[in-house]
């Protein structure tokens, strides 16, 4: 078990609603962004003096700007129905970090300076001045909403807590509070093309290190194509893809679907990233433009569709916004929806069968899927309502013989975050991160212990990234979460493939075509 | 006329040129203020009819705190449900159309008694404010305050029905020379104690609405997670503040 100093919550057979306890997360904040990160996204580099006027200004404007915001501040009646929705408060037990509880930090502010009974009538209906003691709160708890939706599912009025941590965390921005991690790994995909600050010379390395790896394995020649202009698909994938441990596995899984179906694809140097990091600090200028560059790279190669790989607030920008935010895609084939998800090429590859499956493959997994939220609750797939749900589990079942699923008040659009999104992945919230993931922790226990699941499902980089953390601090095998392509890379059969020594049955080998 | 009379008119106009003035002003806000980008809580409608279907399962069934937590969505969905059946009972004070009112005379026997179900359904939901610690904890004295002066809107109307008979046909005088302006026949209130505190109370609900979390009511319906067509790919969705920056 990895080593901690803060308590590591208990799971239990039935998840209980914790007593609120006041303040046990006052302490986590994260790293405040250098004044050069915060410069290089258009902010302030630090906490400019006239501070309070700026952000009311700031607030003023958002308010303009954002009906979800407007109106979410005046609706929410406190009835207490989103209370015991978040993660971060199941595992903490920190009513702040109530959703009502982290949006009133923002709402009592709002009442105070722009509502009449908040103005003449503060103490009666909760209504603060911002002191310097509400802006450490605003960044310590705005920092601790993966921005899931989960809250949003069960409000009457459909208030979203992530419409208003976003809006929090573009107001400290424009004051000079950012945080590190967020706004440097912005920063770097302005600079070099992706949060990871891989240069093309590496990735073009890496992708040819892949190549060999593949052919060695399957004696077939699976191409991992970077810029190559005129590939009919242009691949956009979350930079972890290229090396992170499950993720490259997913990015093989991809290439080799790629390769039976026979499509010409590229990924690309210069949209090298399909993560925008815009999304969460609420900044529509930074999203606009981290996503503009899909659009230039997609021109610039000349490409007729795009395909984003498996990445959970990368689809939500990808489907919910970046015709909104790039578009109009008109220079692109009509044909296909813009952008399209990984798993939906992948589906429709198995429904037309020009993939050749051998499930056995993966007979010494029994797989759970975890619903990345951003996914479930801020997009879809396919043409259907819900088909978000449906084509991963489609593809899954497609690939393994043996699936369950978690409860069922922890999937689908009751999905629990995995505790690391919304701009929270990062060491400096460790404590936040393991606490946030006990939802989750204690749903996949439940499964393992009942069902003997051996590996979690997840098509998110951060769920990857943050599970892969996060398990050992619970008991368990990092290595159980697997990428779904990473499934479909074990059981598909390449044509011309040759057999591993290891591979258990002669059937199999006999299916080849 | 009393100086009761006289006093209530007042209030009672000015009660509803705040109220009516005050929602307009807020709607048209929500109304004027953009949503940039499409946020609907997924899976959702893909077409009009589908977010039409979705905004009435919203707000007549009130299908997502059902889905939270069934004690809030009863006693919540109870007594709104009751309230809408005892205001319209009330329509009896407003209008002579003979249609409305038979409908209103036939439901009356029975629709008269759901003022108990809307106590009831306010108990239970200060019950939950008061004794359930996360709800307790998020509770301002508004939120309190608010439900007390339901409470007491609901007693008090109950109390003329039930209890002390008040004279409902000179209220309705009272309320028609009110709405036709026409002061020279307009009849004294009752002047029993449970008629005014229920007309006083009502007043000032109708005052606070415009100012207070009883914006929940048009604020639903601006509601972007509940109302937008989930259709980003289909159809390009773009703010004019948002069009500015590609120019």
């Amino acid at each position: 078990m990895a080593k901690a100093d803060f308590e590591i919550p208990e799971l239990k057979e039935f998840p209980e609603v914790p007593p609120v306890v006041p303040g046990t997360m006052a302490h986590s904040q994260p790293f405040i962004a250098k004044p050069e990160f915060q410069e290089s996204l258009n902010f302030p580099g630090e906490l400019v003096d006239d501070w309070h006027d700026k952000a009311i200004d700031a607030m003023g404007d958002l308010l303009g700007k954002y009906r979800s915001l407007q109106v979410y501040l005046d609706s929410c009646v406190k009835c207490g129905a989103c209370t015991d929705k978040c993660h971060y408060y199941l595992g903490t037990s920190d009513p702040k970090n109530m959703p009502v509880g982290r949006q009133d930090l923002l709402r009592k502010v709002y009442r105070r300076y722009f509502t009449f009974a908040g103005k003449y009538f503060p103490k009666l209906v909760g209504a603060e001045d911002l002191t310097k003691e509400v802006l450490d709160d605003w960044y310590v708890y705005f920092h601790q909403c993966s921005q899931c939706r989960r809250c949003s599912v069960f409000c009457p009025y459909g208030i979203d807590t992530a419409e208003i941590s976003m809006a929090a965390r573009e107001i400290m921005d424009r004051i000079g509070v950012g945080q590190k991690y967020c706004n440097e790994i912005i920063g770097k995909v302005y600079k070099i093309g992706n949060n990871l600050g891989l240069p093309e010379a590496a990735l073009a390395d890496t992708l040819e290190g892949l190549e060999e790896d593949v052919e060695d394995e399957t004696g077939v020649a699976v191409k991992y194509p970077l810029d190559v202009k005129g590939a009919d698909i242009l691949l956009v994938t979350p930079s972890a893809d290229f090396f992170a441990e499950p993720h490259v596995d997913g990015l093989i899984g991809y290439g080799k679907v790629f390769h039976e179906a026979g499509v010409s694809w590229t990924l690309s140097s210069k949209a090298s990233e399909a993560a925008n990091f815009g999304m969460f600090i609420g900044s529509y200028e930074n999203m606009r433009r981290v996503s503009m560059r899909i659009r230039e790279a997609a021109l610039e190669l000349g490409v007729k569709r795009i395909i984003f790989g498996e990445c959970g607030h990368a689809w939500r920008v990808a489907y919910s916004f970046l015709n909104t935010l790039a578009g109009p895609f008109d220079f692109l084939d009509p044909k296909y929806p813009v952008p399209q998800h990984i798993l939906e090429f992948t589906w429709g590859e198995m429904q037309k069968g020009t993939l050749n499956i051998d499930k056995s493959a993966n007979d010494d997994m029994v797989v759970t899927f975890h619903d990345s939220c951003n996914v479930a609750r801020a997009s879809r797939m396919g043409p259907e309502p819900g088909g978000q749900f449906k084509i991963p589990r489609n593809v899954i079942k497609a690939v393994c013989n043996r699936f369950v699923d978690m409860a069922p008040e922890t999937i689908h659009e009751k999905t629990f975050c995995c505790g690391g999104g919304g701009g929270l992945l990062t060491d400096d919230l460790m404590e936040l991160r393991v606490k946030g993931a006990k939802p989750r922790m204690e749903a996949l226990k439940n499964v393992i212990e009942e069902h003997g699941v051996t590996n979690m499902a997840a098509i998110c980089a951060i769920c990857k990234s943050q599970f892969t953390k996060v398990l050992p601090y619970y008991g368990m095998d990092m290595d159980m979460i697997v990428s779904v392509h990473q499934l479909v890379s074990n059981a598909i059969v390449l044509t011309g493939q040759t057999n591993d020594d290891d591979d258990d049955e002669d059937e199999s080998a006999g299916d080849e075509d | 006329m009393s100086f009761l009379t006289v006093a209530f008119a007042a209030l009672f106009y000015a009660a509803t040129l705040l109220l009516v003035v005050g929602l307009a002003r807020r709607i048209s806000l929500y109304w004027r203020t953009p949503a940039p980008l499409k946020i609907p809580t997924t899976p959702a409608p893909v077409t009009q009819g589908g977010v039409v279907l979705r905004m009435f399962r919203e707000v007549v069934f009130f299908e997502s705190l059902f889905k939270s937590t069934k004690w809030t969505w009863l006693f919540g969905w109870v007594f709104h449900m009751a309230l809408f059946a005892v205001l319209f009972r009330h329509l009896r004070y407003f209008t002579e159309a003979e249609s409305i009112m038979a409908v209103v005379t036939f439901v009356s026997p029975l629709f008269k008694y759901l003022a108990f179900a809307m106590i009831i359904g306010l108990l239970g939901l200060w019950g939950r404010r008061l004794f359930v610690d996360r709800v307790r904890y998020i509770s301002a004295p508004s939120d309190h305050l608010m439900l007390l002066l339901l409470l007491l809107i609901g007693i008090s109307g109950a109390m003329t029905t039930f209890v002390a008979h008040t004279d409902v046909v000179m209220v309705k005088a009272f309320f028609r020379s009110l709405m036709t302006f026409s002061f020279s026949d307009m009849p004294n209130l009752p002047n029993d104690p449970f008629i005014v505190v229920h007309l006083l109370l009502v007043a000032v609900l109708m005052i606070i609405f415009p100012i207070s979390k009883l914006l929940h009511a048009p604020g639903v319906f601006f509601s972007p997670t509940r109302n937008q067509v989930d259709n980003p790919r289909e159809q390009r969705h773009i703010a004019d503040w948002a069009r500015k920056l590609e120019q």
